[in-house]
C-alpha cells in the first residue's frame, strides 16, 4: 500500500497530494479518498452524467477517468463552485425554477451548466439542450433544467 | 375554534421551490452512499447466472478463509420468505434451494473494501442441476414440467388470475351498434431512477439495529426486516436518507437490504451495500411486459355499453405488487368512463426473468393506450369527434362506478374544454398535413389506495407529529417519503399556511423510524392526499393551542380571534394582536414545548366481492393530453411537438411540483413509446446498461403546456389530489392516437420504434388505404 505512488491534483483551488493506485477511478478518488460526496454516482459507465466535474476547466466525466491522469491539472467538483455564502446564479435558478426534484443528477447538471455559461454566456435553448445532453435527469423531463439555465444566463455571476 | 381556512391562501396554490432544494444544487444533500460509519464493510452479492436451476450445493470455504473476508452468507441462514403483500411472500434474501432468474442472488460476503469482496465471489463454487426455462407468460399458463414457484395454480406458473364480471357484457355486445378489438403488446419498461439502490446497516451491542436505506416505503422495510430477521420492529430503526428517485422501483422491501442487514448481524460491524447499475437493470420491478385484448361495444351515440378486456401479465421470477397489478389492469380501465358492463379476465404468470412490479401508474398505464386507441377508433368508426365521445361517456361527480368506485370531485369535463380549446384541435384534427397530427388521450388514477395492506383499515395510513419549542421553529415528524416529488416541501407549507408563520419556521425530520410516525410511504400516489390531510389536522391542533394562549393574553375569547401572518389578531379589531412567538411562549407556560398530532384513516368503502378493494381510493385524478407529432413518414422517425396536459389534481397545491410532476410524467411516459424496452434473449436481459436502454434526450421533450383546472376535492387537503403519477398514462394514447392522425396508422404495440413507423406506413398502402392525400 505504502508503494502507491502519488497523485498532485489542485482540487477546489487547494493543492492535494494524494496516495493514488495506478487503477484508481477519480470518482473513487473524490468521493471514498476525498469525501468530496457532492460528486454522484449513478453508472460507473459514463452514461448519467451524475458523476461531472471540470479537468482544467472542462467537464469531464469521473468515473471514466484514472485518477492519475489528472496528476498536475487542476479538478474543480461541486463543492467547488459553490459559493462560501449562497448559491450561483446556476444553483439558484435550478432551486428557484424547479428544475432539481430528487437532486441526485443535480450536480453533475450544475457542472455542465456552469461550464457552459461561462463560455457561452448567450447560450440558445438548443445550445443548452446540446450541452446537457450527456447529463441524464428522470425526473424533470429536462424542461425545467433548460429554462433555470437560460434565466441564469440572464443573471450576473 | 378559529374559523376554517378559506382562499386565498398565503402559500398553498403557489409556486414554492423545494425547501431542500439549496442542499441538492450544493451537493450537500445527504443520500445512503454519502454515509460513511466507522469500520464499515462492503458488501457485494453472488448473482444467478443461470435463469432457472436447482442449488445442489454452495462451496464457500475457500471465499471465507480469504483475509479481510468478515461473513460470507448463503440463503438457509434467513429463510423466511418475505414480499410486499403479505398474501404472496415468496421471496427470500438469498436463494434457498433453487434460483429463479439471472441475477437471482445466490450468495453475500461482507469485506474490508470491494476488491476482496468480489474476489470472494469468485472463489465460491456453486452446483446447479439446470431446470426449463419460462419466458413466454402463455406457456406457463398450462401445466408445467418444473413450476418456478410452488404457490402456481395447479401446477402452472399462474401467479395471480383475476376473474370479474359486472352486468351482462355479452347482451350488451348483441345489442351494440359498434364495437372494436384491440390487441396490444407492451415490452416491459424500468424505473430507471438516477441513484442506484444503497443500504446502510449497523447492528450494536444494544442488541439494535439501525439501517439507513434508499427507500421509497420506510416503514415496509422496517416489516420486512423484523419478519426476516426475527428482531421486533421496536429493535430496529430505519433511516431514510435523501433518495434519488424511485418510481415505484424502491417500493418493495428488497432481498439486499436484509443481506446488508444479516451482514452486519453476523460480523457486528457497519456494512455498505451499494449497487451497480447492472444490479439496479436486473433487480428491476419496473411495467410488466402485458399483452392486452380489449373489445369495447357502443351505441349509436357512442355511449358505452360495455368493456370486454382479457389480459396476459408477464410477472417474472416473483410476485412482488403483482396481485395488485393484475386487479389494476382491469379495473382501472374505465375511468374517467362510465362503463356499464364489465368483463374482465387477467392472468400474470411468473416468468424466470427479472421481476416486475410497480412502476410510476401502476398498472394504469398499458390498459389505458389499448382502451384510448379503441375509443379513437369507434370515434372515427361512428364520425363522432375523439372529445365530444369522451364527453358523452364522462363519469358525473359524486357517482359509483359498475364495481362500486366511490367518485367524488372529478373536473373530466373541464379538462377536455381545456385542452380541447388550447390545443386548437377543432382547427388541427384530420385536418394537418400528412405526416403531422393531433391526438387525445386520457386518464384516471388512484390518488391513494384504500387498502394499508399490512394493518386494519381502521389504523391511520398516516400520522403527522409536530413539536415548536422556545426557538419558534416548528419540527415535523412524519414518515413520508419524500424521493424528489416534493412531499417534505408541502408538508412544510401546509403546516406553516395553517399556523400562519414563514416557511423558514418549519423543519422536516429527516425520516427517521425511532421519531417518526407511520405513514405507510411514496405509493399509490398517496401522499399529498393522507400526509395533506393528517398535516393538516395536526397544524389545526397547535394553531388552537396558540390561539387559546392569544385569547388568555388579550382578554378575548378564540372564537374572535383569527390567525394572520405570523401573528393572531382580534378580528375586526387589527390594532389588537400578540406575535406568532408571544403566543407561542404564553401556551407553552407551565407545559413546555407544544406537541400537536394528526392523522389520516381512509374512509370505508368499495363492494361485498372478491378483489372489491383494489383500486378504491378516496379520490382519483383525471386527464386529458393533446399530443401533436411530427412524423419523417421516409425514416419513420417522428417527434412529438407539443403536449397540451390537462389535469385534474383538484386544487394544485404546489405548482411548481404540479408542473414538475406533469413534465416528469411526460418524459417518462414518451420514452415508453417511443423506444423504452427491457430487451430480453430468452430469459437474458441485453440492455442493462443506460447507454442500451433508450430515455429520451433533452432534444426530444416537446413543449409542454400545464392546465390545471381542477376544483377543490371535498376530501383532499385544501381540494388537492394525487399529480405523481396520474399524468402519465394520458401521455402515451394521446401520442399514439396523434401518431394514427399523421400516418392514418394505429400502433397497438409499444415501444413504437422508427422501424414499425415505416412498416406500419407500408402495409397500410399494401391494403390500398390512402390517408391525407398519400396514396
Amino acid at each position: 500500500m505504502s508503494s502507491r505512488p502519488m497523485a498532485r491534483i489542485r482540487i477546489n483551488g487547494s493543492a492535494v497530494e494524494v496516495a493514488c493506485a495506478p487503477e484508481r477511478i477519480l470518482l473513487d478518488l473524490l468521493r471514498e479518498d476525498l469525501n468530496l460526496t457532492g460528486t454522484k454516482r449513478g453508472c460507473d459507465l459514463g452514461t448519467c452524467g451524475c458523476c461531472t466535474v471540470w479537468l482544467d476547466g472542462r467537464p469531464v466525466l469521473s468515473c471514466l477517468m484514472l485518477a492519475r491522469l489528472a496528476d498536475g491539472h487542476e479538478v474543480t467538483t461541486i463543492e467547488g463552485v459553490t459559493p462560501a455564502n449562497g448559491l450561483s446564479s446556476v444553483q439558484k435558478a435550478f432551486v428557484e425554477l424547479g428544475a432539481t426534484q430528487c437532486g441526485f443528477c443535480t450536480p453533475g447538471f450544475v457542472m455542465t451548466a456552469t461550464a457552459l455559461l461561462r463560455d457561452r454566456p448567450g447560450a440558445t435553448r438548443e445550445e443548452i439542450e446540446r450541452a446537457i445532453s450527456g447529463n441524464l435527469c428522470r425526473c424533470t423531463g429536462f424542461l425545467k433544467i433548460v429554462d433555470a439555465i437560460q434565466a441564469a444566463a440572464k443573471e450576473p455571476a | 375554534m378559529a374559523e376554517a381556512h378559506t382562499p386565498p391562501y398565503r402559500l398553498i396554490g403557489g409556486r414554492i421551490p423545494y425547501i431542500e432544494g439549496p442542499l441538492k444544487v450544493t451537493g450537500r444533500a445527504e443520500y445512503t452512499d454519502d454515509i460513511r460509519r466507522p469500520g464499515q464493510l462492503v458488501a457485494r452479492l453472488l448473482r444467478s447466472p443461470w435463469p432457472h436451476a436447482r442449488l445442489r450445493s454452495i462451496d464457500v470455504s475457500r471465499a471465507k478463509a480469504m483475509p479481510g473476508v468478515a461473513a460470507v452468507m448463503t440463503g438457509e441462514k434467513y429463510p423466511t420468505p418475505f414480499g410486499v403483500l403479505p398474501i404472496t411472500h415468496d421471496e427470500t434474501a438469498i436463494a434457498v434451494g433453487k434460483v429463479r432468474y439471472i441475477g437471482d442472488i445466490v450468495a453475500a460476503v461482507a469485506a474490508v473494501d470491494e476488491a476482496t469482496a468480489d474476489r470472494a465471489l469468485r472463489a465460491i463454487v456453486v452446483d446447479v442441476e439446470p431446470l426449463p426455462e419460462y419466458t413466454d407468460p402463455r406457456t406457463g399458463t398450462e401445466k408445467v414440467a418444473e413450476p418456478i414457484h410452488a404457490r402456481g395454480l395447479n401446477g402452472t406458473n399462474i401467479q395471480k388470475e383475476v376473474v370479474q364480471h359486472f352486468g351482462d357484457v355479452d347482451a350488451a355486445f348483441a345489442k351494440a351498434h359498434a364495437s372494436v378489438r384491440v390487441r396490444g403488446n407492451f415490452a416491459g419498461v424500468t424505473h430507471a431512477f438516477t441513484e442506484p439502490m444503497a443500504t446502510i446497516a449497523e447492528a450494536t451491542p444494544d442488541g439494535r439495529l439501525t439501517v439507513w436505506s434508499a427507500t421509497q416505503v420506510p416503514h415496509y422495510l422496517h416489516r420486512a426486516l423484523s419478519e426476516v430477521l426475527g428482531i421486533p420492529m421496536h429493535r430496529i430503526r430505519v433511516i431514510k436518507p435523501e433518495v434519488g428517485g424511485g418510481f415505484g422501483g424502491k417500493s418493495d422491501p428488497l432481498p439486499h437490504e436484509i443481506i446488508c442487514a444479516a451482514l452486519s448481524i453476523e460480523t457486528g460491524r457497519p456494512v455498505k451495500l451499494l449497487f451497480d447499475r447492472e444490479d439496479v437493470f436486473v433487480t428491476n420491478h419496473g411495467r410488466h411486459p402485458t399483452q392486452n385484448d380489449v373489445r369495447i361495444a357502443v351505441d349509436r351515440d357512442g355511449k358505452i355499453l360495455a368493456y370486454d378486456i382479457e389480459a396476459l401479465i408477464d410477472g417474472g421470477a416473483w410476485s412482488s405488487f403483482g396481485t395488485v397489478t393484475t386487479y389494476y389492469n382491469g379495473v382501472l380501465s374505465m375511468g374517467p368512463y362510465r362503463v356499464p358492463n364489465f368483463r374482465y379476465r387477467g392472468r400474470r404468470v411468473y416468468t424466470t426473468k427479472p421481476p416486475s412490479g410497480a412502476m410510476r401508474a401502476h398498472g394504469g398505464t398499458n390498459i389505458r393506450y389499448s382502451v384510448e386507441l379503441a375509443l379513437d377508433d369507434l370515434a372515427e368508426r361512428l364520425q363522432i369527434d375523439p372529445f365530444d365521445l369522451r364527453e358523452r361517456n364522462a363519469l358525473p361527480p359524486h357517482s359509483t362506478t359498475v364495481n362500486q368506485f366511490r367518485i367524488t370531485s372529478t373536473s373530466f369535463v373541464k379538462c377536455l374544454h381545456a385542452a380541447r380549446e388550447r390545443s386548437g384541435w377543432d382547427a388541427k384534427f384530420r385536418q394537418l398535413p400528412y405526416g403531422k397530427g393531433v391526438g387525445l388521450g386520457c386518464g384516471f388514477y388512484i390518488s391513494g389506495s384504500n387498502s394499508p395492506i399490512h394493518f386494519t383499515p381502521k389504523m391511520p395510513q398516516c400520522t403527522v407529529h409536530l413539536k415548536a419549542d422556545m426557538d419558534g421553529g416548528i419540527a415535523v415528524h412524519c414518515m413520508q417519503a419524500d424521493i424528489g416529488q416534493g412531499s417534505n416541501t408541502l408538508l412544510a407549507m401546509i403546516v406553516a399556511e395553517v399556523v400562519g408563520v414563514d416557511l423558514d419556521r418549519l423543519h422536516v425530520v429527516r425520516v427517521d423510524s425511532d421519531v417518526s410516525p407511520v405513514d405507510i410511504g411514496s405509493y399509490s400516489s398517496r401522499v399529498t392526499f393522507m400526509m395533506g390531510n393528517a398535516a393538516r389536522q395536526a397544524a389545526e391542533s397547535l394553531r388552537d393551542q396558540l390561539v387559546r394562549a392569544a385569547g388568555r393574553i388579550t382578554g378575548y375569547p378564540p372564537e374572535k380571534l383569527e390567525v394572520g401572518h405570523e401573528k393572531i389578531s382580534v378580528r375586526h379589531r387589527p390594532d389588537v394582536s400578540v406575535s406568532y412567538l408571544e403566543a407561542l411562549h404564553g401556551a407553552m407556560e407551565r407545559t413546555g414545548a407544544l406537541l400537536a398530532t394528526g392523522a389520516y384513516t381512509s374512509p370505508p368503502m368499495g363492494g361485498d366481492f372478491k378483489g372489491a378493494r383494489a383500486g378504491t381510493a378516496p379520490a382519483y385524478s383525471f386527464a386529458a393530453y393533446v399530443a401533436q407529432v411530427d412524423v419523417d413518414v421516409e425514416t419513420g422517425i417522428y417527434r412529438v411537438e407539443k403536449v397540451w396536459a390537462a389535469f385534474d389534481c383538484g386544487r394544485a397545491l404546489n405548482r411548481l411540483a404540479v408542473e414538475g410532476q406533469i413534465e416528469g410524467s411526460i418524459h417518462m411516459g414518451l420514452g415508453q413509446l417511443m423506444g423504452e424496452a427491457m430487451n430480453y434473449r430468452g430469459s437474458r436481459l441485453m440492455n442493462p446498461s443506460l447507454l442500451e436502454y433508450k430515455i429520451p434526450m433533452p432534444q426530444q421533450m416537446p413543449e409542454v403546456e400545464c392546465l390545471l383546472v381542477g376544483d377543490d376535492d371535498p376530501e383532499g387537503p385544501f381540494g388537492g389530489k394525487e399529480a405523481g403519477e396520474g399524468p402519465l398514462i394520458a401521455t402515451l394514447p394521446a401520442a399514439g392516437n396523434a401518431l394514427y392522425d399523421a400516418v392514418g396508422v394505429r400502433f397497438h404495440d409499444l415501444p413504437i420504434t422508427p422501424e414499425k413507423v415505416v412498416r406500419g406506413i407500408e402495409l397500410r398502402h399494401q391494403a390500398g388505404r390512402p390517408w391525407k392525400g398519400d396514396g
